[in-house]
Protein backbone atom coordinates (compact mmCIF):
# COMPACT_ATOMS: atom_id res chain seq x y z
CA UNK A 1 0.00 0.00 0.00
CA UNK A 2 1.57 3.55 -0.79
CA UNK A 3 1.75 5.63 1.95
CA UNK A 4 -0.04 8.85 1.65
CA UNK A 5 0.43 10.95 4.63
CA UNK A 6 3.51 10.86 6.70
CA UNK A 7 5.31 13.54 9.06
CA UNK A 8 7.53 15.76 7.36
CA UNK A 9 11.18 15.97 7.15
CA UNK A 10 11.40 19.44 8.38
CA UNK A 11 9.28 18.53 11.44
CA UNK A 12 10.73 16.30 14.39
CA UNK A 13 9.11 13.31 15.69
CA UNK A 14 8.09 15.35 19.18
CA UNK A 15 5.16 15.92 21.20
CA UNK A 16 4.56 18.90 21.51
CA UNK A 17 3.50 21.23 24.33
CA UNK A 18 0.62 23.10 22.83
CA UNK A 19 -3.09 22.62 24.32
CA UNK A 20 -6.08 20.70 22.76
CA UNK A 21 -7.09 22.66 19.54
CA UNK A 22 -4.65 25.23 19.46
CA UNK A 23 -3.50 25.87 15.86
CA UNK A 24 -0.07 26.04 16.44
CA UNK A 25 0.50 22.51 16.01
CA UNK A 26 -1.33 22.87 12.49
CA UNK A 27 0.99 25.99 11.24
CA UNK A 28 4.49 24.67 12.59
CA UNK A 29 3.39 21.54 10.50
CA UNK A 30 2.06 23.62 7.41
CA UNK A 31 5.59 25.38 7.53
CA UNK A 32 7.55 22.04 7.68
CA UNK A 33 5.75 20.48 5.13
CA UNK A 34 6.43 23.91 2.82
CA UNK A 35 10.00 23.84 3.57
CA UNK A 36 10.16 19.91 2.36
CA UNK A 37 8.16 20.25 -0.48
CA UNK A 38 10.28 23.52 -1.74
CA UNK A 39 13.26 21.46 -0.55
CA UNK A 40 14.81 24.46 1.12
CA UNK A 41 15.44 22.10 5.09
CA UNK A 42 18.98 22.52 4.51
CA UNK A 43 19.11 26.26 4.15
CA UNK A 44 16.03 27.29 6.10
CA UNK A 45 16.85 29.65 9.10
CA UNK A 46 13.29 30.11 11.15
CA UNK A 47 13.42 32.56 14.33
CA UNK A 48 11.01 31.34 17.43
CA UNK A 49 9.30 34.43 19.33
CA UNK A 50 8.73 35.10 23.11
CA UNK A 51 5.01 33.24 23.86
CA UNK A 52 3.57 30.25 23.06
CA UNK A 53 5.93 29.39 19.99
CA UNK A 54 8.97 29.95 22.24
CA UNK A 55 9.64 26.25 21.82
CA UNK A 56 9.23 25.86 17.93
CA UNK A 57 12.90 24.88 17.91
CA UNK A 58 11.97 21.62 19.44
CA UNK A 59 9.68 20.57 16.90
CA UNK A 60 11.25 21.99 13.77
CA UNK A 61 13.89 20.17 12.35
CA UNK A 62 16.48 22.42 10.72
CA UNK A 63 18.36 25.61 12.27
CA UNK A 64 16.41 27.86 14.63
CA UNK A 65 17.25 30.66 16.95
CA UNK A 66 15.18 32.54 19.60
CA UNK A 67 14.98 36.15 19.52
CA UNK A 68 14.20 38.62 22.59
CA UNK A 69 10.52 39.62 22.99
CA UNK A 70 9.25 41.47 19.38
CA UNK A 71 12.84 41.92 18.34
CA UNK A 72 12.02 39.16 16.12
CA UNK A 73 12.17 40.87 12.93
CA UNK A 74 15.55 42.97 14.14
CA UNK A 75 17.34 39.57 14.32
CA UNK A 76 15.93 37.98 11.29
CA UNK A 77 17.15 41.04 9.43
CA UNK A 78 20.96 40.31 10.96
CA UNK A 79 21.01 36.70 9.87
CA UNK A 80 19.44 37.70 5.96
CA UNK A 81 21.74 40.29 5.47
CA UNK A 82 24.70 37.95 6.25
CA UNK A 83 22.70 35.06 4.64
CA UNK A 84 20.97 36.24 1.56
CA UNK A 85 20.28 32.96 -0.27
CA UNK A 86 19.07 31.08 3.01
CA UNK A 87 15.18 31.40 3.90
CA UNK A 88 14.87 33.37 6.76
CA UNK A 89 11.89 33.54 8.55
CA UNK A 90 10.36 34.69 11.67
CA UNK A 91 7.32 32.69 13.65
CA UNK A 92 5.70 35.24 15.97
CA UNK A 93 2.22 35.61 17.90
CA UNK A 94 0.15 38.86 18.18
CA UNK A 95 1.79 40.27 20.67
CA UNK A 96 5.58 40.06 19.43
CA UNK A 97 4.63 41.24 16.61
CA UNK A 98 1.97 43.63 16.95
CA UNK A 99 2.57 45.36 20.42
CA UNK A 100 6.14 45.19 21.78
CA UNK A 101 7.75 44.34 18.31
CA UNK A 102 5.35 47.00 16.37
CA UNK A 103 8.64 49.02 15.16
CA UNK A 104 10.89 45.88 14.88
CA UNK A 105 7.84 44.74 12.40
CA UNK A 106 6.77 48.12 10.47
CA UNK A 107 10.67 49.04 9.80
CA UNK A 108 11.86 45.55 8.81
CA UNK A 109 8.83 45.45 6.33
CA UNK A 110 9.50 49.07 5.06
CA UNK A 111 12.84 48.09 4.75
CA UNK A 112 11.56 45.77 2.09
CA UNK A 113 13.70 43.22 4.03
CA UNK A 114 13.33 39.46 2.16
CA UNK A 115 12.33 37.62 5.04
CA UNK A 116 8.78 35.70 5.75
CA UNK A 117 7.01 36.54 8.63
CA UNK A 118 4.54 33.96 9.90
CA UNK A 119 2.18 35.50 12.24
CA UNK A 120 -0.26 33.65 14.36
CA UNK A 121 -3.14 35.61 15.39
CA UNK A 122 -5.26 33.98 17.99
CA UNK A 123 -6.48 37.18 20.14
CA UNK A 124 -4.65 36.87 23.36
CA UNK A 125 -1.10 36.19 25.53
CA UNK A 126 -1.61 32.49 25.90
CA UNK A 127 1.98 31.94 27.61
CA UNK A 128 1.69 34.64 30.23
CA UNK A 129 -2.44 33.33 31.08
CA UNK A 130 -4.67 35.21 28.26
CA UNK A 131 -4.01 39.05 28.90
CA UNK A 132 -5.49 41.60 25.88
CA UNK A 133 -3.57 41.53 23.03
CA UNK A 134 -3.35 43.98 20.55
CA UNK A 135 -5.34 41.89 18.35
CA UNK A 136 -7.95 41.25 21.03
CA UNK A 137 -11.93 41.81 19.51
CA UNK A 138 -13.73 44.48 21.15
CA UNK A 139 -16.10 42.90 24.64
CA UNK A 140 -13.93 39.79 24.49
CA UNK A 141 -12.93 39.07 27.97
CA UNK A 142 -9.31 38.67 28.92
CA UNK A 143 -7.49 37.98 32.25
CA UNK A 144 -6.76 41.36 31.74
CA UNK A 145 -10.16 42.79 30.37
CA UNK A 146 -12.50 40.97 33.50
CA UNK A 147 -15.96 43.00 31.82
CA UNK A 148 -14.15 42.53 28.42
CA UNK A 149 -12.09 45.11 25.71
CA UNK A 150 -13.39 48.48 26.12
CA UNK A 151 -13.02 50.73 23.08
CA UNK A 152 -12.81 54.04 25.10
CA UNK A 153 -10.11 52.04 27.72
CA UNK A 154 -8.36 49.94 25.91
CA UNK A 155 -8.59 50.66 22.07
CA UNK A 156 -9.76 48.87 19.20
CA UNK A 157 -8.10 45.62 17.44
CA UNK A 158 -4.78 46.08 15.82
CA UNK A 159 -4.91 45.80 12.04
CA UNK A 160 -1.14 45.35 11.62
CA UNK A 161 -1.33 43.61 8.22
CA UNK A 162 -3.58 46.47 6.97
CA UNK A 163 -1.00 48.79 8.36
CA UNK A 164 1.75 46.87 6.72
CA UNK A 165 0.40 46.82 3.81
CA UNK A 166 0.65 50.68 2.73
CA UNK A 167 4.40 50.31 3.21
CA UNK A 168 6.06 50.33 -0.39
CA UNK A 169 8.68 47.35 0.97
CA UNK A 170 6.04 45.37 1.93
CA UNK A 171 5.32 43.18 -1.27
CA UNK A 172 2.72 40.55 -0.06
CA UNK A 173 0.54 40.08 2.92
CA UNK A 174 -2.46 37.89 2.80
CA UNK A 175 -4.77 37.26 5.83
CA UNK A 176 -5.67 32.88 6.59
CA UNK A 177 -7.23 30.86 9.26
CA UNK A 178 -6.38 27.65 10.25
CA UNK A 179 -10.40 26.87 11.52
CA UNK A 180 -11.19 24.94 8.89
CA UNK A 181 -9.45 22.39 6.47
CA UNK A 182 -10.30 24.60 3.35
CA UNK A 183 -8.76 27.46 4.83
CA UNK A 184 -5.51 25.26 6.26
CA UNK A 185 -5.06 24.44 2.43
CA UNK A 186 -5.00 28.13 1.61
CA UNK A 187 -2.77 29.06 4.29
CA UNK A 188 -0.41 25.87 3.27
CA UNK A 189 -0.44 28.14 -0.52
CA UNK A 190 -0.14 31.32 1.65
CA UNK A 191 3.07 30.08 3.42
CA UNK A 192 4.37 29.04 0.20
CA UNK A 193 4.51 32.20 -1.87
CA UNK A 194 5.71 33.59 0.82
CA UNK A 195 8.75 31.55 0.89
CA UNK A 196 8.64 31.94 -2.72
CA UNK A 197 8.46 35.28 -2.67
CA UNK A 198 11.99 35.98 -0.70
CA UNK A 199 13.64 33.04 -2.44
CA UNK A 200 12.75 35.70 -5.53
CA UNK A 201 14.50 38.44 -3.77
CA UNK A 202 10.71 40.53 -4.07
CA UNK A 203 11.08 42.12 -0.56
CA UNK A 204 9.14 41.63 2.68
CA UNK A 205 6.06 39.13 3.29
CA UNK A 206 3.65 38.00 5.90
CA UNK A 207 1.16 35.54 6.71
CA UNK A 208 -1.67 36.38 9.22
CA UNK A 209 -2.71 32.96 10.41
CA UNK A 210 -6.11 33.55 12.58
CA UNK A 211 -5.59 30.55 14.67
CA UNK A 212 -7.79 29.30 17.95
CA UNK A 213 -6.48 29.41 21.44
CA UNK A 214 -9.97 27.78 23.38
CA UNK A 215 -7.98 27.62 26.81
CA UNK A 216 -7.99 31.58 26.74
CA UNK A 217 -10.96 32.29 25.14
CA UNK A 218 -12.92 30.15 27.54
CA UNK A 219 -14.54 27.76 24.44
CA UNK A 220 -14.21 23.92 23.65
CA UNK A 221 -12.31 23.65 20.24
CA UNK A 222 -15.18 23.03 18.18
CA UNK A 223 -16.50 26.60 19.94
CA UNK A 224 -13.23 28.17 19.10
CA UNK A 225 -13.64 27.23 15.43
CA UNK A 226 -17.32 28.64 15.43
CA UNK A 227 -16.18 31.88 17.05
CA UNK A 228 -13.77 32.57 14.54
CA UNK A 229 -15.99 32.20 11.84
CA UNK A 230 -18.73 34.08 13.14
CA UNK A 231 -16.82 36.72 15.54
CA UNK A 232 -13.39 36.94 14.33
CA UNK A 233 -13.47 37.23 10.75
CA UNK A 234 -16.11 40.52 11.35
CA UNK A 235 -12.97 42.48 12.57
CA UNK A 236 -10.37 40.29 10.60
CA UNK A 237 -11.41 39.38 7.21
CA UNK A 238 -9.22 36.74 5.09
CA UNK A 239 -7.68 37.17 1.63
CA UNK A 240 -4.87 39.03 0.05
CA UNK A 241 -4.06 42.30 1.74
CA UNK A 242 -1.54 43.43 -0.46
CA UNK A 243 0.25 41.36 -3.83
CA UNK A 244 -3.09 40.87 -5.25
CA UNK B 1 59.78 58.34 4.07
CA UNK B 2 56.56 56.95 3.67
CA UNK B 3 53.78 57.95 6.62
CA UNK B 4 51.98 55.26 8.42
CA UNK B 5 50.64 57.82 10.74
CA UNK B 6 47.11 59.31 9.58
CA UNK B 7 45.27 61.66 11.77
CA UNK B 8 42.09 60.30 12.73
CA UNK B 9 39.27 60.97 15.22
CA UNK B 10 38.46 58.26 18.28
CA UNK B 11 35.31 57.34 16.71
CA UNK B 12 36.78 57.08 13.38
CA UNK B 13 39.63 54.83 14.13
CA UNK B 14 36.89 52.88 16.38
CA UNK B 15 35.11 51.96 13.29
CA UNK B 16 38.66 51.29 11.50
CA UNK B 17 39.65 48.87 14.50
CA UNK B 18 36.38 46.37 13.69
CA UNK B 19 37.46 46.67 9.80
CA UNK B 20 40.41 45.51 10.48
CA UNK B 21 39.14 42.69 12.82
CA UNK B 22 37.20 41.56 9.59
CA UNK B 23 34.08 43.32 11.06
CA UNK B 24 31.43 43.41 7.69
CA UNK B 25 28.40 44.28 9.30
CA UNK B 26 27.10 47.23 11.65
CA UNK B 27 23.87 48.34 13.52
CA UNK B 28 23.54 51.48 15.16
CA UNK B 29 21.65 54.53 15.83
CA UNK B 30 22.70 58.05 15.99
CA UNK B 31 23.38 59.14 19.12
CA UNK B 32 26.12 61.77 20.42
CA UNK B 33 29.22 61.98 20.75
CA UNK B 34 29.61 59.02 18.66
CA UNK B 35 28.13 59.51 15.04
CA UNK B 36 31.38 59.73 13.60
CA UNK B 37 31.31 56.21 14.00
CA UNK B 38 28.06 55.26 12.58
CA UNK B 39 28.96 57.89 9.47
CA UNK B 40 32.73 55.92 9.18
CA UNK B 41 30.97 52.31 9.17
CA UNK B 42 28.34 53.87 6.92
CA UNK B 43 31.01 54.70 4.26
CA UNK B 44 33.44 51.85 5.25
CA UNK B 45 31.09 49.14 5.42
CA UNK B 46 29.85 50.41 1.40
CA UNK B 47 33.11 50.02 0.10
CA UNK B 48 33.86 46.71 1.57
CA UNK B 49 30.48 45.01 0.61
CA UNK B 50 29.61 44.57 4.15
CA UNK B 51 26.91 45.51 5.87
CA UNK B 52 25.14 48.66 7.00
CA UNK B 53 22.05 49.00 8.93
CA UNK B 54 20.56 52.27 10.14
CA UNK B 55 18.52 50.88 12.84
CA UNK B 56 15.02 52.09 14.12
CA UNK B 57 16.52 52.03 17.32
CA UNK B 58 19.17 51.04 19.46
CA UNK B 59 16.92 47.75 20.46
CA UNK B 60 16.61 46.71 17.13
CA UNK B 61 20.74 47.89 16.43
CA UNK B 62 21.68 45.28 19.01
CA UNK B 63 19.17 42.58 18.23
CA UNK B 64 20.64 42.23 14.57
CA UNK B 65 23.89 42.58 15.39
CA UNK B 66 22.27 39.46 17.54
CA UNK B 67 21.40 38.03 14.17
CA UNK B 68 24.17 38.58 12.35
CA UNK B 69 25.83 36.92 15.23
CA UNK B 70 24.04 34.04 15.09
CA UNK B 71 24.50 33.85 11.46
CA UNK B 72 28.65 33.45 11.99
CA UNK B 73 29.60 37.12 11.31
CA UNK B 74 31.68 39.58 12.95
CA UNK B 75 29.25 42.18 14.23
CA UNK B 76 29.37 45.30 15.70
CA UNK B 77 27.57 48.36 17.56
CA UNK B 78 27.91 51.76 19.11
CA UNK B 79 26.20 54.02 20.48
CA UNK B 80 26.60 55.87 23.51
CA UNK B 81 25.08 55.90 27.40
CA UNK B 82 21.68 56.25 27.50
CA UNK B 83 21.38 54.43 24.04
CA UNK B 84 23.52 51.68 25.71
CA UNK B 85 21.38 51.31 28.41
CA UNK B 86 18.59 50.21 25.66
CA UNK B 87 20.86 47.82 24.37
CA UNK B 88 21.11 46.53 27.62
CA UNK B 89 18.30 43.58 26.95
CA UNK B 90 19.94 42.54 23.97
CA UNK B 91 23.15 42.43 25.42
CA UNK B 92 22.16 39.54 28.44
CA UNK B 93 20.59 37.93 25.41
CA UNK B 94 24.13 37.78 23.35
CA UNK B 95 25.50 36.88 26.75
CA UNK B 96 22.63 34.06 27.38
CA UNK B 97 22.65 32.50 24.12
CA UNK B 98 26.78 32.50 24.09
CA UNK B 99 27.40 34.55 21.47
CA UNK B 100 30.47 36.80 20.55
CA UNK B 101 29.71 40.52 19.59
CA UNK B 102 31.44 44.04 20.16
CA UNK B 103 29.72 47.16 21.47
CA UNK B 104 31.27 50.05 21.73
CA UNK B 105 30.35 52.65 24.14
CA UNK B 106 31.44 55.93 24.17
CA UNK B 107 30.09 57.18 27.10
CA UNK B 108 28.69 60.83 28.41
CA UNK B 109 27.17 62.42 31.03
CA UNK B 110 23.87 61.31 33.23
CA UNK B 111 22.05 59.82 34.76
CA UNK B 112 18.69 59.95 32.50
CA UNK B 113 19.35 62.33 29.25
CA UNK B 114 22.02 63.47 31.07
CA UNK B 115 24.57 65.80 28.48
CA UNK B 116 26.54 64.99 25.71
CA UNK B 117 30.16 65.67 27.37
CA UNK B 118 33.21 63.02 28.43
CA UNK B 119 32.18 60.73 31.15
CA UNK B 120 33.10 57.25 32.91
CA UNK B 121 29.98 57.23 34.83
CA UNK B 122 28.90 53.76 33.14
CA UNK B 123 31.37 51.76 34.76
CA UNK B 124 28.93 49.66 37.18
CA UNK B 125 26.62 48.67 34.20
CA UNK B 126 29.81 48.13 31.58
CA UNK B 127 31.82 45.64 34.20
CA UNK B 128 28.32 44.05 36.05
CA UNK B 129 27.42 42.86 33.36
CA UNK B 130 24.35 45.79 32.59
CA UNK B 131 21.52 43.62 31.72
CA UNK B 132 19.39 41.31 33.34
CA UNK B 133 20.95 37.66 34.93
CA UNK B 134 24.11 36.75 35.93
CA UNK B 135 26.62 37.59 33.52
CA UNK B 136 30.01 39.75 32.80
CA UNK B 137 30.78 41.17 29.20
CA UNK B 138 34.57 41.87 29.13
CA UNK B 139 35.39 45.71 29.18
CA UNK B 140 38.43 47.33 27.17
CA UNK B 141 39.30 50.59 28.10
CA UNK B 142 41.37 52.48 25.91
CA UNK B 143 43.61 55.96 26.61
CA UNK B 144 44.79 56.93 23.03
CA UNK B 145 43.27 56.86 19.54
CA UNK B 146 45.90 54.17 18.74
CA UNK B 147 44.64 52.15 21.82
CA UNK B 148 40.98 52.54 20.18
CA UNK B 149 42.08 50.55 17.03
CA UNK B 150 43.97 47.83 18.82
CA UNK B 151 41.46 47.28 21.17
CA UNK B 152 38.23 47.43 19.21
CA UNK B 153 40.39 44.88 16.98
CA UNK B 154 40.82 42.60 20.04
CA UNK B 155 37.66 42.66 21.39
CA UNK B 156 36.44 40.68 18.13
CA UNK B 157 39.08 38.05 18.54
CA UNK B 158 38.39 37.52 22.55
CA UNK B 159 34.67 37.95 21.71
CA UNK B 160 35.06 34.86 19.26
CA UNK B 161 37.06 33.17 21.73
CA UNK B 162 34.95 33.10 24.34
CA UNK B 163 31.95 33.29 23.02
CA UNK B 164 30.59 36.83 24.89
CA UNK B 165 30.03 40.03 24.15
CA UNK B 166 33.09 42.73 24.10
CA UNK B 167 32.35 45.97 25.40
CA UNK B 168 34.80 49.10 24.12
CA UNK B 169 34.19 51.68 26.45
CA UNK B 170 35.12 54.60 25.34
CA UNK B 171 34.44 58.17 26.14
CA UNK B 172 33.64 61.90 24.44
CA UNK B 173 36.66 62.80 24.65
CA UNK B 174 38.35 60.10 23.05
CA UNK B 175 35.61 60.15 20.32
CA UNK B 176 36.27 63.46 19.88
CA UNK B 177 40.03 63.92 19.72
CA UNK B 178 42.00 63.71 16.97
CA UNK B 179 45.72 62.09 17.39
CA UNK B 180 47.72 60.45 14.69
CA UNK B 181 47.21 56.63 13.81
CA UNK B 182 49.64 54.11 12.51
CA UNK B 183 47.17 51.36 10.81
CA UNK B 184 50.59 49.49 9.46
CA UNK B 185 51.09 48.98 13.54
CA UNK B 186 47.42 47.89 13.80
CA UNK B 187 47.21 45.60 11.22
CA UNK B 188 49.85 43.66 12.22
CA UNK B 189 48.04 40.07 13.16
CA UNK B 190 46.83 40.03 17.09
CA UNK B 191 44.39 38.50 19.03
CA UNK B 192 41.91 40.64 17.20
CA UNK B 193 42.21 39.48 13.75
CA UNK B 194 42.30 35.27 14.44
CA UNK B 195 39.68 33.27 12.79
CA UNK B 196 37.67 31.02 15.07
CA UNK B 197 35.80 28.36 13.67
CA UNK B 198 32.05 28.63 13.78
CA UNK B 199 30.37 25.37 13.68
CA UNK B 200 27.22 26.93 16.12
CA UNK B 201 26.43 29.34 13.87
CA UNK B 202 23.05 28.82 11.82
CA UNK B 203 23.89 28.70 8.58
CA UNK B 204 21.60 26.02 7.21
CA UNK B 205 21.71 22.31 8.49
CA UNK B 206 23.77 21.11 5.51
CA UNK B 207 25.42 17.98 5.77
CA UNK B 208 24.72 18.23 9.79
CA UNK B 209 22.46 18.09 12.34
CA UNK B 210 20.36 21.02 12.93
CA UNK B 211 21.44 23.89 15.48
CA UNK B 212 20.22 26.01 17.90
CA UNK B 213 20.78 29.39 19.74
CA UNK B 214 18.83 30.06 22.80
CA UNK B 215 18.83 31.36 26.18
CA UNK B 216 16.02 30.04 27.17
CA UNK B 217 16.17 26.71 29.48
CA UNK B 218 13.47 25.30 31.33
CA UNK B 219 14.77 21.90 32.26
CA UNK B 220 15.19 21.11 35.88
CA UNK B 221 18.81 22.02 36.01
CA UNK B 222 19.69 23.16 32.72
CA UNK B 223 19.64 26.83 33.42
CA UNK B 224 21.94 26.58 36.11
CA UNK B 225 24.56 24.29 34.28
CA UNK B 226 24.61 27.02 31.46
CA UNK B 227 25.34 29.65 34.36
CA UNK B 228 28.24 27.36 36.05
CA UNK B 229 29.86 26.95 32.47
CA UNK B 230 29.37 30.87 31.86
CA UNK B 231 31.48 31.44 35.42
CA UNK B 232 34.27 28.76 34.25
CA UNK B 233 34.36 30.65 31.34
CA UNK B 234 34.94 34.14 33.49
CA UNK B 235 37.45 32.53 35.34
CA UNK B 236 39.47 31.48 32.47
CA UNK B 237 39.22 35.11 30.94
CA UNK B 238 39.76 36.24 34.96
CA UNK B 239 43.42 34.79 34.63
CA UNK B 240 44.47 34.90 30.85
CA UNK B 241 43.08 38.34 29.72
CA UNK B 242 43.97 41.19 32.17
CA UNK B 243 45.38 43.95 30.30
CA UNK B 244 46.85 47.58 32.39
CA UNK B 245 49.26 49.44 31.88
CA UNK B 246 51.55 50.38 35.24
CA UNK B 247 54.60 52.95 36.05
CA UNK B 248 56.62 52.90 39.56
CA UNK B 249 54.04 50.46 40.35
CA UNK B 250 56.51 48.71 42.63
CA UNK B 251 58.53 51.31 44.09
CA UNK B 252 55.91 54.29 44.98
CA UNK B 253 54.45 55.80 48.02
CA UNK B 254 51.56 56.75 46.17
CA UNK B 255 49.97 54.93 43.33
CA UNK B 256 47.37 56.94 40.81
CA UNK B 257 44.75 54.73 39.02
CA UNK B 258 42.54 55.85 36.56
CA UNK B 259 41.45 54.65 33.34
CA UNK B 260 40.76 55.91 30.00
CA UNK B 261 40.88 59.79 29.49
CA UNK B 262 41.86 59.97 33.47
CA UNK B 263 44.14 57.36 33.07
CA UNK B 264 46.17 59.39 30.02
CA UNK B 265 45.66 62.52 32.88
CA UNK B 266 47.14 60.38 35.76
CA UNK B 267 50.18 59.77 32.88
CA UNK B 268 50.81 63.10 32.54
CA UNK B 269 50.74 63.62 36.38
CA UNK B 270 53.58 60.93 37.26
CA UNK B 271 55.75 62.03 35.07
CA UNK B 272 55.45 65.59 36.56
CA UNK B 273 55.42 63.97 39.72
CA UNK B 274 58.51 62.00 39.36
CA UNK B 275 60.57 65.23 37.43
CA UNK B 276 59.90 66.69 40.85
CA UNK B 277 61.15 63.87 42.78
CA UNK B 278 58.16 62.66 44.07
CA UNK B 279 57.36 58.57 44.83
CA UNK B 280 54.58 58.39 42.46
CA UNK B 281 53.28 55.66 40.69
CA UNK B 282 50.29 54.82 38.28
CA UNK B 283 48.64 51.85 37.22
CA UNK B 284 45.96 52.29 34.55
CA UNK B 285 43.62 49.46 33.92
CA UNK B 286 42.69 48.47 30.43
CA UNK B 287 41.05 45.61 30.93
CA UNK B 288 38.21 46.98 33.72
CA UNK B 289 36.52 43.67 33.79
CA UNK B 290 38.29 41.38 34.34
CA UNK B 291 40.10 44.36 36.34
CA UNK B 292 43.85 43.79 37.13
CA UNK B 293 43.59 43.20 40.62
CA UNK B 294 46.67 41.59 41.61
CA UNK B 295 48.83 44.31 40.14
CA UNK B 296 47.00 46.70 42.27
CA UNK B 297 47.04 44.43 45.12
CA UNK B 298 50.65 44.31 44.72
CA UNK B 299 51.36 47.62 44.40
CA UNK B 300 49.36 48.19 47.40
CA UNK B 301 51.96 46.52 49.55
CA UNK B 302 54.14 49.41 49.01
CA UNK B 303 51.94 52.21 48.78
CA UNK B 304 51.03 54.42 51.38
CA UNK B 305 48.11 55.36 49.61
CA UNK B 306 46.10 54.73 46.52
CA UNK B 307 44.42 57.88 44.55
CA UNK B 308 41.50 56.87 42.31
CA UNK B 309 40.99 59.31 39.70
CA UNK B 310 37.31 59.10 37.44
CA UNK B 311 34.46 60.85 35.29
CA UNK B 312 32.54 60.15 38.18
CA UNK B 313 31.86 59.80 41.44
CA UNK B 314 33.38 57.09 42.51
CA UNK B 315 32.75 53.42 40.36
CA UNK B 316 35.71 51.69 40.08
CA UNK B 317 37.45 52.53 43.29
CA UNK B 318 34.60 49.70 43.98
CA UNK B 319 36.87 47.52 42.68
CA UNK B 320 40.00 49.02 44.20
CA UNK B 321 38.84 48.58 47.53
CA UNK B 322 37.89 44.85 46.68
CA UNK B 323 40.98 43.70 45.35
CA UNK B 324 43.35 45.94 48.47
CA UNK B 325 40.97 45.18 51.23
CA UNK B 326 42.93 47.05 54.05
CA UNK B 327 46.01 47.52 52.55
CA UNK B 328 46.54 51.00 52.15
CA UNK B 329 44.31 53.97 52.20
CA UNK B 330 42.09 55.36 49.09
CA UNK B 331 41.80 58.98 47.91
CA UNK B 332 39.53 59.74 45.09
CA UNK B 333 39.19 62.58 43.27
CA UNK B 334 36.16 62.73 40.97
CA UNK B 335 33.71 64.87 38.50
CA UNK B 336 30.45 63.78 37.94
CA UNK B 337 27.98 65.03 35.06
CA UNK B 338 30.12 65.33 32.28
CA UNK B 339 33.12 67.18 33.97
CA UNK B 340 36.64 66.27 32.56
CA UNK B 341 39.44 66.48 35.93
CA UNK B 342 42.55 68.73 35.41
CA UNK B 343 45.70 67.94 35.38
CA UNK B 344 46.72 70.90 37.48
CA UNK B 345 43.78 69.92 40.03
CA UNK B 346 44.77 66.49 40.66
CA UNK B 347 48.97 67.09 40.66
CA UNK B 348 47.88 69.64 43.69
CA UNK B 349 46.39 66.72 44.87
CA UNK B 350 49.05 64.27 44.55
CA UNK B 351 51.66 66.99 46.37
CA UNK B 352 49.24 66.88 49.14
CA UNK B 353 49.22 63.39 49.41
CA UNK B 354 53.02 62.93 48.92
CA UNK B 355 54.38 65.53 51.10
CA UNK B 356 51.20 64.88 54.17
Amino acid sequence: MDKVFTRPNSLRDAETHYCAGCGHGIVHRLVAEVIDEMGLRERTIGIAPVGCAVLAYDYWNFDVTEAAHGRTPAVATGIKRVLPDRLVFTYQGDGDLAAIGTAETVHAANRGEDISIIFVNNGVYGMTGGQMAPTTLLEQKTATTPTGRDLKRDGAPLKISEMLAVLDGAVYIERTSVHSPAGVNKTKKAIERSFQTQMDKKGFSMVEIISPCPTYWGLTPRESLKWIEERIFKTYPLGVIKGK
Amino acid sequence: MKRDRILMCGNEACGEGAVIAGCRFYAGYPITPQNELTAYMAKRMLELGGTFIQAESELAAINMVFGASVAGARAMTSSSSPGISLKQEGISYIAGCGLPAVIVNVMRGGPGLGNIAPSQADYFQATRGGGHGDYRTIVLAPASVQEVVELTRDAFGLADEYRMPVMVLSDGMLGQMMEPVDLVAANKAEVGKRSVEKPWALTGCKDREPNMIRSLLLKSGALEDWNNELQARYKTIEEKEVRYEALHEDESDLIIIGYGTCGRIAKSCVERARDEGLSVGMIRPITLWPFPKDIVRKAAEKAKAILVVEMSSGQMIEDVQLAIGERCKIEFYGRPGGAVPEEDVIFEKIRTLVSG
